[in-house]
């Protein structure tokens, strides 16, 4: 088993036709079982045609009924990003995967203002996020495939680079991950590091997570207060943003420190306190999960 | 992005919002001409810059007369203003805003920002006005009242008067609090801003409720729906590196270190920076160079990192996914042979091509540092500036 994704996932694409739907769609096609994973994409104005032999649709429900997708990756600039993850949320799939970055936040609060009113069960990640992969079945997203190693341990986190970066220590361990799962850099998103902690904790094969967090928000202390009340296997954690300033937004939207709130420092005490083990040293994340298994 | 005071209530007047007459100035003539043609018998003379706590730090006065704008315009213009946001050094005052002064007879408190946990907006009003919001939250919470807004209905008229009675707000002058909030609101909503702030709100004593001052910032990701905003840019509030460096794409901060680093990934750049601090020296910059970093790129981000003169060394690090390290090892070489890299530098690569990476590097004939984990390259660096 794993979380959200695995080899009999069936995927659509939404901007598969730009060019970084078209380069990243065929980098998961080739990881592991791609081929028999992405299925659909969506272009409205090149129904009928196809991509590398992948069917394009003309909306997502027409590429749920033909295709039977069931998850929908999402690549779609910016300016559009929001009406598509509600068109795929709209389709009523299980889970959106929103990989753009420099989605207005208005665009977004509309969008989860829509989905809780309408109770849609339809799981968001993202946006701004790396994507998910289940090692050696399946990759939805940007992340390099070839440093993932099919194993145990779960990864939860909100940048890109710096989950790579875990996943490469895990692999010099020679621990491999049941789910990769990149949340996402903004302010307003899906799912948040307590719900995928959940799914990791119900997973029989995760036996351990890394939560990587960064600055900004409460979305960690949330996490840590839920993990001391219920999660049943060890996780560890590292907060980026120590040395970042007030004030100033270091990259991603979400990660600034304002009024005082969302440091590190913050986060590492409440997280510390709630008995998840932390670093501060970002090159020690893989053995400190090693220590606890 | 932030914009002055004066430009925030254009804004706001436009929703409805009640404030003060004023007219931005430049120079002491225009402030004479300002006062003259507002009339009145006092005027405020108010320093334009993007920071915070203007009046404690000397940039905002009372005048009495002609003669007195035309004094405080003249030591207030040009001044090196220092506030608790502005970092020792100040900012030169290059604008002035001059108003009618007001009749104050009550301070409040207005403020909205995106709330994480909701997803919503946030309504802070609290009838502490005129103090630092962050010290009534600490010492005095319960002073502080919030409303969680509904994006599909606005500030409901029941929501608006409720909170202004909270506040303080006298019966016979809710409804004009009620056009204020409500316009407060809705000019956050259409302009897409991050954070708007009235501080203060007054009650003045004809019963009128009006901003004395305003501070509004925006979502940069939707600047592109309002080039009326992007055109409210002031050039000279912001970093100049900063500056230089979004036209490249590149994403950079200036910190107050003496070690440079260049990372992909906004989280890693902050952890990047962390490690630095671990191995006991201070981060120059945060530069997150992106995911499709060409040679041009990483040249120009040698440039901008170099411009600093505290600079004493700088770290490379790159995680290699999509972005191969042979074609960042090739930029950093390129780099380093064009600026003529004078100060060490310590490389730590990973991921796709490392190896191919790697040998560039040393092929190079640079005397550039390999490092195969970030707290190896941080110690290198740090012991090679010391």
């Amino acid at each position: 088993m794993s979380i959200l994704i695995n080899k009999n996932t069936r995927v659509v694409t939404q901007g598969i036709t730009g060019k970084t739907g078209q380069f990243h769609t065929r980098m998961c096609v080739e990881y592991a079982n791609g081929k028999n994973c992405f299925v659909a994409g969506v272009n409205p104005k090149k129904a009928g045609e196809d991509f590398d032999g992948i069917p394009i649709y003309g909306s997502v429900k027409e590429a749920k009924k033909q295709a039977g997708v069931t998850v929908s990756v999402i690549y779609v600039p910016p300016p559009f990003a929001a009406a598509a993850i509600w068109e795929a949320i709209d389709a009523d799939l299980d889970l959106v995967i929103c990989i753009t970055e420099g989605i207005p936040v208005r665009d977004m609060i509309e969008v989860k203002d829509r989905m809780r009113k309408q109770n849609k069960k339809t799981l968001l990640v993202g946006p701004n996020c790396p994507g998910v992969i289940t090692p050696d079945e399946i990759k939805i997203g940007i992340m390099p495939g070839h440093i993932h190693k099919k194993g145990r341990i779960g990864v939860v986190s909100r940048s890109g680079t710096l989950t790579y970066e875990a996943v490469g220590q895990l692999q010099d361990l020679g621990l491999g991950q049941s789910s990769c799962v990149g949340i996402g850099g903004d302010p307003v998103n899906g799912l948040k590091h307590i719900d995928v902690l959940r799914m990791f904790n119900d997973d029989p094969e995760t036996d351990a997570v890394i939560m990587v967090g960064e600055i900004g928000g409460s979305d960690e202390e949330i996490a840590a207060e839920w993990v001391k009340a219920n999660m049943r296997k060890p996780v560890v954690g590292f907060i980026a943003g120590v040395t970042a300033p007030e004030g100033k937004r270091m990259g991603h939207a979400g990660a600034i420190i304002s009024g005082g709130k969302g440091t590190a420092q913050e986060k590492l005490a409440v997280m510390e306190a709630c008995g998840i083990k932390v670093t501060k040293d970002p090159s020690n994340m893989g053995r400190l999960l090693q220590s606890v298994l | 992005m932030k914009i002055h005071e004066y430009q925030g209530k254009e804004i706001l007047r436009k929703f409805g919002v009640t404030t003060p007459r004023g007219l931005p100035c430049f120079s002491v003539d225009e402030a004479v001409a300002a006062a003259n043609s507002l009339g009145g018998k006092v005027w405020v003379v108010k320093a334009q810059i993007h920071a915070g706590g203007r009046g404690k730090g000397g940039g905002v006065k009372v005048a009495k007369s002609i003669d007195e704008v035309k004094q405080y315009a003249g030591q207030i213009l040009g001044m090196q203003l220092k506030t608790h946001q502005t970092g020792p050094e100040g900012q030169k005052v290059r604008r002035l805003l001059v108003e009618e002064g007001a009749d104050i007879k009550k301070e409040l408190y207005v403020g909205m920002v995106v709330d994480r946990g909701t997803q919503v907006v946030c309504l802070m009003a609290s009838s502490e006005g005129g103090m630092d919001i962050e010290e009534v939250a600490a010492h005095t919470p319960e002073k502080i009242h919030k409303i969680f807004i509904d994006p599909a209905t606005g500030l409901k008229d029941s929501e608006a008067d409720d909170i202004a009675q909270k506040i303080g707000v006298p019966a016979a002058s809710v409804a004009k609090a009620r056009v204020v909030l409500q316009g407060l609101y809705k000019a956050f909503w259409e302009t897409d801003a991050s954070l708007a702030e009235i501080n203060p709100l007054i009650l003045t004593g004809d019963g009128n409720v009006i901003a004395l001052d305003c501070k509004l910032n925006f979502d940069s990701n939707a600047l592109f729906r309002h080039p009326d905003i992007v055109a409210m840019r002031d050039l000279d509030e912001e970093d100049a590196a900063e500056i230089e460096a979004s036209k490249f794409d590149l994403s950079y901060i200036s910190l107050d270190g003496n070690i440079g680093c260049l990372v992909n990934g906004a989280g890693l750049a902050m952890a990047t920076m962390d490690t630095i601090k671990l191995f006991g020296a201070e981060p120059a910059n945060f530069l997150d160079v992106g995911g499709g970093a060409t040679t041009e790129k990483v040249t120009e981000a040698f440039k901008i990192m170099l411009k600093n003169p505290r600079v004493k060394g700088i770290m490379v690090n790159i995680f290699g996914g999509i972005m191969k390290c042979d074609t960042i090892a090739a930029g950093v070489v390129a780099a380093a042979r064009e600026v003529h890299l004078s100060v060490p530098l310590v490389v730590r690569m990973r991921g796709t091509n490392d190896d191919m990476g790697k040998k560039i590097l040393k092929e190079s004939g640079l005397p550039i540092i390999s490092a195969d984990t970030m707290a190896e390259a941080a110690e290198k660096i740090v012991a090679a500036v010391h």
